[in-house]
């Protein structure tokens, strides 16, 4: 059989002033009818951009300088751009990772399915309005006729993407480009999302290029992988081969990397609590008029948990569960309406707003995107010295405790006097959490910590917590939606859901026999269930 | 971070021609008590002797028989001076209170957005009329009132600004490490707000050159400096023959106004990293 759509020699060269010349070099590979074929790889790999240079929707000042694309006998690479336009939807299809942003918002989602068969087609009006509908239905979008009139902020994120997979359909392309298409989506809908994708492309005969950074999700979809680094392909040939047989060291320290779905042997835990978390909520209203037609949010709702002392406290849950909004409402970053916040027997939620800051040096937070959460404009010993001098510490005696601090994190002492943006993503994340433990809390919160690093990074961050944690006695809460981290890291967790807590207990507890429905759905939901537990 | 930014800006000709006419006219003014050191107000020779009639008075003489170009080189001091005090006043008004405005929201922040409506009604030109009516027009108070009307635009930006940078994780951080909360806005937040205000500090600058030489031509400005203004006041009642009288500190102005706006644009460019490889 030969292949519907090969790469060959493929070369994409980077302007100059890059941090590489090429963004891909010499990537051959091919793609056959009725398969799934998964690129895999960290950020900078160059895996969106071979999805980039086949669409040929490459950047300007990039181009392709060598190597052929072959698409039905003909070599897209040189294909004029009205050629390009024929191919594009008609023949390569593609999805994107953020359906929101990949919609138009000021157009009704079944207008802009149509405007494919308005495109490419000659059909009449009510045609285009009967396949839209034979669409939608077919990706499974709950009440399709409300759908298509629809605008995208009117949907969820899976009926979203749901929607852009069916205007990429549309034409029953021959070639599906799906560029992290569950990236920004929770796991349950993930799920969902993988197993459509899986059923159309079986049911058309589609051949799928997928493209992701999540080993999971090969492991749930692929039918062949093929493993990016640098721009080069290390590794290729079929999932299970891949998987099981890693050969290339690069292969196997990113599968060893994806934590294990076993949980570690439990630990032992002093019965001494040191935060509790008692009868907590939060309510948002927004919109109305003397009280009518407000509409009611309850972000966080009495929530009682308990962090013993030198444990760590996982609180997992979907996007809008309100895990965040219980992180910041114990710092009292967002003031709880109701409930209280034992520190030590102190009550941080009755404490006014002077009494709080005093009460900092005890609790202290780590934040999920280290881009944002450090001050562009501040040198990182600055940073990390700034709790410090704040809490009475003289200059220059934080400095040089700063320097302590940077080696316990792993940092080159060296590199206090370095801006933010001279740090790689790892390395901020470890400045922030030197910036929290500079004061020696009893208790970090941490946000996502993890959830913005690459596999292999967030690997190297874990490993650096749990060896804080066992030098420094550390209390930890730790929020995060991916239960495998969860798994790792945590002693007790609690499950969210709308505001509340569903579930929880020892942590090994709660993911061998989960109790709730909505734990076992999440269980259920985790992608590439059979790696990290029969591997590793 | 400095180095790249002027390299950024470098690159621009129109910056660099902004750029060259600024430090041209600082040189007028930092030259203008060697050049010409007698006062450039005081008689000089016969009145209307029209620019290159006369070696001695390479620009003519006005009126009342002084010397033009004395009056160039040393307005230049004036217009820059009054410029950049007025600018300095109105962005530091405008940034406290857009910055309080902006960090706390709420009732303080309608409590100050509403005064600054209450100046953005009035147009700024008759504000300051009134101002120097009353409190009369001698340099300082002419300065202090041009950078009494121009601040409500820059606070509006700070404002802006801050709404935006004030929930950002950094300054969360921040605040999770026990900072005050002037420490968080001037500390945290302002440098990170500050480059869009410099670009428009450029913008005021300009418009107080403006104003002042619009109260000069309405003679409302002090009778007493050498600022290009006054020239223009002065030609008004020979306009229509002896042009050159206003043409000349308007030429001066209109230089000065421009290179003020390119340095602006140049440095809105090199500081706004969404260009950056243009």
């Amino acid at each position: 059989m030969s292949p519907i759509l090969s790469l060959e020699g493929l070369s994409v060269r980077l302007p100059p002033g890059a941090d590489r010349p090429h963004a891909l070099q010499d990537v051959t590979l091919s793609l056959n009818a009725n398969e799934i074929v998964c690129v895999v790889g960290e950020s900078g790999s160059g895996k969106s951009m071979m999805a980039n240079a086949v669409m040929r929707l490459l950047p300007q000042g990039v181009d392709i300088d060598a190597g052929q694309v072959l698409f039905e006998g003909r070599d897209l690479a040189r294909a004029t751009e009205t050629e390009m336009r024929q191919v594009r939807g008609a023949g390569i299809a593609m999805i994107f990772q953020e359906p929101m942003t990949a919609l138009n918002p000021l157009r009704t989602v079944g207008d802009q399915i149509g405007e494919m068969f308005r495109i490419h087609t000659e059909l009449s009006k009510s045609e285009i309005a009967t396949r839209i509908l034979g669409l939608l239905e077919e990706v499974r979008i709950p009440d399709p006729r409300q759908a298509m009139g629809a605008y995208p902020h009117e949907l969820s994120g899976g009926q979203r993407q749901r929607a852009m997979i069916a205007m990429a359909m549309a034409l029953d392309p021959r070639v599906l480009i799906a560029d992290e298409p569950t990236t920004a989506l929770d796991v349950t809908t993930q799920a969902q999302i993988l197993a459509l994708i899986r059923d159309l492309q079986a049911r058309k005969g589609t051949a799928v290029l997928f493209i992701t950074h999540d080993f999971g999700v090969v492991a749930e979809i692929a039918n062949r992988v093929a493993v990016m680094q640098h721009g080069l392909v290390v590794e290729h040939g079929a999932a299970g081969d891949v998987l099981h047989r890693p050969q290339h060291p690069y292969t196997r320290q990113l599968i060893a990397a994806v934590p294990s779905l076993k949980a570690p042997p439990p630990r032992k835990l002093g019965p001494e609590p040191i935060l509790t978390i008692e009868h907590v909520s939060k309510t948002y209203k927004s919109g109305g008029f003397l009280g009518r037609g407000a509409r009611i949010t309850h972000a966080v709702k009495d929530v009682t948990l308990t962090l013993p002392k030198g444990a760590t406290l996982g609180i997992v849950g979907e996007s809008g569960s309100g895990k965040s909004t219980l992180a910041r409402c114990i710092v009292r970053l967002i003031e709880p309406d109701a409930g209280a916040i034992r520190l030590k027997g102190t009550d941080l939620a009755s404490l006014t707003r002077e009494e709080m800051r005093a009460q900092t040096r005890n609790i202290q937070m780590v934040f999920q995107d280290p881009f944002a959460s450090l001050n562009p404009r501040r040198k990182a010993g600055d940073l990390v010295a700034q709790g410090l001098i704040v809490h009475g510490t003289p200059r220059a005696e934080a400095l040089k405790r700063v320097k302590d601090l940077f080696a316990l994190v792993g940092l080159d002492p060296a590199s206090t006097d370095r801006y933010p943006h001279e740090f790689s993503g790892g390395q901020r994340q470890r400045i922030g959490l030197a910036r929290a433990l500079a004061l020696e809390p009893d208790v970090l919160i941490a946000d996502e910590p993890v959830s913005a690093l690459d596999v292999s990074v967030q690997a190297q961050v874990l490993k650096l917590l749990a060896a804080l944690r066992a030098r420094l006695g550390l209390s930890m809460v730790f929020i995060t939606h991916d239960l495998r981290v969860a798994l790792q890291v945590c002693d007790i967790v609690g499950v969210m859901k709308d505001g509340e807590i569903v579930e929880t207990g020892p942590v090994a507890q709660v993911f061998t026999q989960p109790q709730h429905p909505y734990t076992q759905a999440l269980l259920a939901s985790v992608p590439g269930r059979e790696i990290g537990t029969r591997l590793v | 971070m400095t180095v790249a930014v002027l390299k950024l800006y470098l690159r621009s000709p129109a910056a660099i021609i902004g750029l060259l006419l600024l430090f041209a006219i600082l040189a007028m003014a930092a030259s203008a008590g060697w050049l010409y050191p007698r006062d450039p107000l005081s008689l000089a020779g016969r009145p209307l002797i029209w620019p290159f009639e006369n070696p001695r008075f390479l620009l003519g003489t006005d009126n009342s028989g002084r010397d033009i170009a004395a009056q160039i080189f040393h307005g230049a001091r004036f217009s820059l001076l009054i410029g950049l005090v007025a600018t300095v006043i109105a962005v530091i008004i405008g940034i406290c209170i857009g910055a309080f405005a902006g960090y706390y929201g709420g009732w303080i922040d309608n409590i100050l957005m509403r005064v600054t409506e209450a100046f953005q009604i009035l147009p700024n030109f008759l504000l300051l009329l009134v101002l120097v009516a009353v409190f009369g027009s001698t340099i300082t108070t002419v300065t202090v009132a041009i950078g009494i009307v121009s601040w409500p635009a820059p606070a509006r930006l700070t404002r802006a600004e801050f709404l935006s940078l004030r929930n950002r994780e950094f300054v969360q951080a921040g605040r999770t490490l026990g900072l005050r909360d002037a420490k968080l806005i001037f500390g945290e937040i302002l440098p990170n707000a500050l480059p869009p205000i410099i670009v428009y500090a450029s913008v005021v600058m300009a418009v107080s050159i403006l104003l002042e030489s619009a109260l000069a031509f309405l003679k409302l400005s002090d009778p007493n400096i050498a600022s290009w203004g006054n020239l223009i006041g002065l030609g008004r009642d020979v306009l229509r023959v002896q042009w050159y009288v206003s043409a000349i500190p308007g030429v001066a102005i209109l230089v000065t106004v421009l290179a003020v706006s390119l340095v602006g644009q140049g440095l809105n460019d090199a500081l706004n990293p969404r260009l950056k490889g243009r």
